[in-house]
């Protein structure tokens, strides 16, 4: 039965779907996370405002590194897109 | 203000998924109406002509009247030997000149050498494997206008550093100065340590190469508008000099901390080790994959919000005249925020090139250290 419904999701291009879907979430956890990382950020430099420099050179690494496994999010959808 | 920019990088992935929805629903709309007439207008196909590299400098209009500058093709057979001619023989892939055709930005060697059209070449499998094609793209020449504009700043800038000895900076020299100490006091001084100096050069080399691609890109018309660090071979060559340099400029307390983590039972260095080998390939590869990911990005975006106009266009030439205010205005103001991007790419590239190299040549930390290392080493994946 499992695959049957399979084959039905490919017939269907279901495959685009999900994709957009993985992409979705993807951007969702990203957004998490740098999010978090933007507010933590803000609160330390309001906490200590002579730190802000050093704060905010980090902020934009670690936010960089989120968005480096969003990206991996992305280019698995393209290859899903890709195969489907 | 650098953390509305993290975000866009992230409102741009939602904002392609709009976009694509809102094309989507269009064209299904589009496809039961008028089918008779000119041709459709393909969003997702102007896109990708966009973004990706081609033979020709497309400048403006449609197929059989379009203006575009032609450039070098430079075809190099094994057979045939060299050949150097104008991508305007190809007459935009219509004719077949000196044994070679253009099919879709490709060139392809077929068995006659004479000039006939395109359509009735037949293409030879055998000779276009043997076929290398080293053409002056439109890549290419944009990388060799950003190597005149770098050589012409630093040259000019380093004369003046000569002539002005002891003074205040003046000029070109007022830009490139705090550009430089940045990335020194910022990039390498802090992620590398003591021994920054040896990896200055390339920092600040792949700091402007990136930068002013990035702005190149962002302008409109000739010269600028090619996708150069939106290119994956050319993010793939930056991450493989920054993976070259750090493998060949680690020390032994790098490799012991890849293969065998010191203080880690080995019931836990079996999981360990793979991860931490994967990681050495994995961090270039991210490397890579961020730049191509953002800046190809951007391009589509602002292309998408013009496509937007012929897409209403094509519905009614009002509602196109229409949206096209409501485009441009988004347009400028993404723009906006890709000056920014354009800036914080080369920053984020640099910093991380620049704390690989850090860590390849730490030396050896006292065992209480060594918990906090690992943390940084997990985050750095």
């Amino acid at each position: 039965m499992l695959s049957s419904i399979l084959l039905e999701a490919g017939n269907l291009g279901l495959g685009y779907g999900v994709a957009a879907l993985g992409a979705g979430l993807a951007a969702l956890g990203a957004g998490v996370g740098i999010g978090r990382i933007g507010g933590s950020a803000l609160e330390s430099i309001a906490r200590q405002p002579e730190a802000s420099g050093d704060i905010r050179a980090n902020m934009i690494l670690t936010a960089a590194l989120v968005e480096g496994a969003a990206f991996f999010a992305m280019v698995v959808g393209l290859l899903v897109v890709f195969k489907s | 203000m650098a953390q509305r920019t993290q975000n866009a990088g992230l409102m741009k992935l939602k904002l392609i998924g709009l976009i694509l929805c809102l094309f989507a629903g269009t064209s299904v709309f589009a496809e039961g109406e008028a089918e008779a007439g000119a041709e459709k207008f393909d969003a997702g196909k102007t896109i990708v002509e966009h973004i990706s590299d081609s033979h020709d400098w497309h400048i403006l209009g449609k197929e059989p009247h379009a203006v575009s500058v032609p450039l070098p093709i430079i075809v190099y057979n094994k057979e045939r030997g060299l050949s150097m001619f104008m991508s305007s023989r190809f007459e935009h892939g219509h004719k077949a000149y000196a044994g070679y055709v253009l099919r879709e930005n490709k060139i392809e060697a077929v068995n006659e050498l004479e000039e006939i059209p395109a359509e009735q070449a037949t293409v030879s499998e055998e000779l276009t494997a043997a076929t290398y094609d080293i053409s002056i793209t439109k890549n290419v020449f944009s990388l060799l206008v950003s190597i005149v504009i770098m050589l012409w700043m630093f040259m000019s800038v380093a004369k003046s550093y000569g002539r002005r000895q002891g003074q205040a900076p003046k000029g070109m020299q007022s830009l490139i100065e705090p550009l430089v100490v940045f990335v020194r006091d910022e990039i390498a001084k802090p992620s590398i340590g003591k021994k920054y100096e040896k990896y200055m050069p390339y920092l600040l080399t792949v700091f402007f190469f990136i930068w002013i691609n990035n702005l190149l890109g962002l302008i409109p018309i000739i010269p600028g508008g090619a996708n150069v660090t939106g290119n994956i071979a050319v993010t793939m060559t930056l991450a493989i000099i920054t993976f070259l340099i750090t493998t060949f400029s680690a020390n032994k307390n790098y490799w012991q901390h890849v293969f065998a983590m010191p203080g880690v039972p080995v019931g836990v260095l079996v999981l360990l080790t793979p991860i931490e080998i994967l990681g050495v390939v994995l961090r270039p590869f991210v490397l890579m994959i961020r730049l191509f990911a953002n800046i190809t990005a951007g391009h589509i975006i602002a292309l998408s919000f013009f496509s937007l106009i012929f897409i209403f266009g094509e519905m009614s030439t009002g509602l196109g005249f229409g949206v096209s205010v409501l485009s441009v205005a988004f347009v400028v103001f993404m723009s906006m925020l890709e000056l920014l991007v354009a800036f914080l790419q080369a920053f984020v590239f640099t910093l991380l090139s620049a704390i690989y190299f850090g860590a390849a040549i730490e030396e050896h930390h006292h065992d209480h250290e060594h918990g906090d290392a690992h943390v940084e080493e997990a985050l750095l994946i």
